[in-house]
């Protein structure tokens, strides 16, 4: 069972940024008014950011990374490693960390690989980072964790089009001998791989005659296989069955009360779904921070920028979080730990 | 399990739209109006918050009318 401990880890600084181009979804035609109401009724989101086609997610997380690493007056050649979390690289290959390394002049030393998780990517990549320093061979590590998923969506899928918005964030590890412990349960399920799925353009069935043919799935959903397609019941159902069981099982791997927590950062999915799973867990709405109504879903960084965007002015004093990411793959994971001078930065907007 | 008139006076409540008295047994849920997707995700949380019984999208898409729904989840419950 992969609940696990890591030592000697501190996470020190939190950045987050967005392109400055909104959208918003009474703007959003395609469905009707009524329509578009329910919609953010429900799902919560009023507006998400946007990227114009010259940035990328790397983009947004190179911001973020510059920012993080000045204001820990961190020396470049200190940094051991860089982990980047997306599954909206800039190329196939190579991977988009490396290209990282180079253009924020890291050293030649650096470890740097991708990771291909979306919504519970936050977690699992706070998990490998945690590992590769929690020896103290190396000492400080960059993850990122980030996408551009308003590429992947179609305009005439009311499904997918209104729900995603793009972000990129950094996050500063470091070996810190005294660091408290960060508990962690992860979990994996690929019964539920068609859930969430862009199904051509992989090497499974790779660019074909039919891959850019748009097919109405249903009324108001029409879409190619080159899109992300969402099945919602089956996604809904899994976060219902398994968010809140995976987060029991670390408050007790952890002996950390679920009372003694004072806030609850879960990936920013559907307001409706999330307030499903809050009121699941029985957890006070103050404790729970969203910030879908703004952002959207966006991904892997929907968790980072929630602290950044919800909790900046909060973390100031030592505090203890859960963190919870769940969806694509299936995949989710939880982690909870105590915090102490962790900096939590200004939202950066870029165009 | 409670009877189906509870069923459709805690089902109404989900609905902020609805008034009460507004189903029946025999309404077939698809015809409420401005019905959506999202009234399915509706349903799905319905479901479990209050009989701890997970529906899946083909139980869903077999059901037509509120009494449908009732006998799926009350068998379900017996399961």
């Amino acid at each position: 069972m992969a609940l696990i401990k890591i030592n000697h880890v501190s996470i020190r600084s939190i950045s987050a940024t967005v392109p400055q181009q909104i959208h918003y979804t009474k703007d959003y035609e395609y469905i009707s008014e009524q329509e578009r109401n329910l919609f953010i009724k429900n799902t919560g989101i009023e507006q998400r950011r946007v990227a114009p086609s010259h940035i990328t997610a790397a983009d947004l997380c190179y911001h973020s990374a510059l920012q993080t690493i000045d204001i820990l007056q961190w020396d470049k050649n200190s940094i051991d490693a860089l982990i980047f979390v997306t599954q909206s690289p800039d190329y196939f290959i190579p991977a988009s960390s490396i290209i990282l390394q180079h253009k924020l002049e890291l050293s030649k030393d650096t470890i740097a690989f991708d990771i291909n998780l979306g919504c519970s990517g936050y977690v699992y990549g706070l998990y490998v980072v945690g590992s590769l320093l929690q020896s103290g061979q190396i000492k400080r590590a960059i993850l990122l964790a980030g996408d551009k998923s308003t590429l992947s969506t179609c305009y005439k899928d009311k499904s997918t089009y209104p729900l995603f918005g793009d972000a990129g964030s950094a996050t500063a590890l470091e070996y810190v001998a005294k660091a408290p412990p960060i508990f962690f349960h992860l979990q994996s399920d690929s019964s539920g791989e068609d859930a969430i799925k862009i199904p051509h353009g992989g090497s499974r069935y790779h660019i074909q005659p039919d891959t850019f043919d748009e097919v109405e799935i249903e009324p108001g959903i029409i879409r190619s296989k080159r899109h992300l397609q969402l099945l919602g019941a089956d996604i809904f159902n899994f976060t219902l069955r398994e968010v809140a069981p995976n987060a029991n099982k670390l408050f007790h791997f952890s002996d950390i009360e679920k009372e003694k927590i004072d806030y609850f950062v879960f990936h920013q999915a559907n307001h409706f779904m999330n307030e499903s799973v809050r009121k699941k867990m029985k957890l006070p709405p103050e404790k729970v921070p969203y910030s879908i109504h703004k952002f959207g879903n966006t991904s892997s960084a929907s968790i980072p920028l929630t602290i950044v965007t919800e909790l900046k002015n909060q973390l100031n004093a030592p505090h203890t979080l859960m963190l919870s990411g769940f969806g694509v793959g299936f995949s989710w994971a939880s982690c909870v730990f105590h915090v102490n001078n962790m900096l939590v930065n200004h939202l950066i907007e870029i165009h | 399990m409670i009877d189906v008139h509870e069923f459709i006076s805690l089902l109404e409540k989900e609905f902020d739209d609805l008034s009460p008295g507004t189903l029946t047994p025999n309404t077939n849920y698809r015809d409420i109006p401005n019905w959506s997707s999202m009234h399915a995700l509706i349903i799905i949380a319905f479901a479990d918050a209050h009989f701890n019984v997970e529906l899946t999208a083909t139980e869903l898409k077999n059901t037509q009318t509120i009494q449908d729904l009732y006998n799926v989840i009350q068998s379900k419950m017996n399961q």
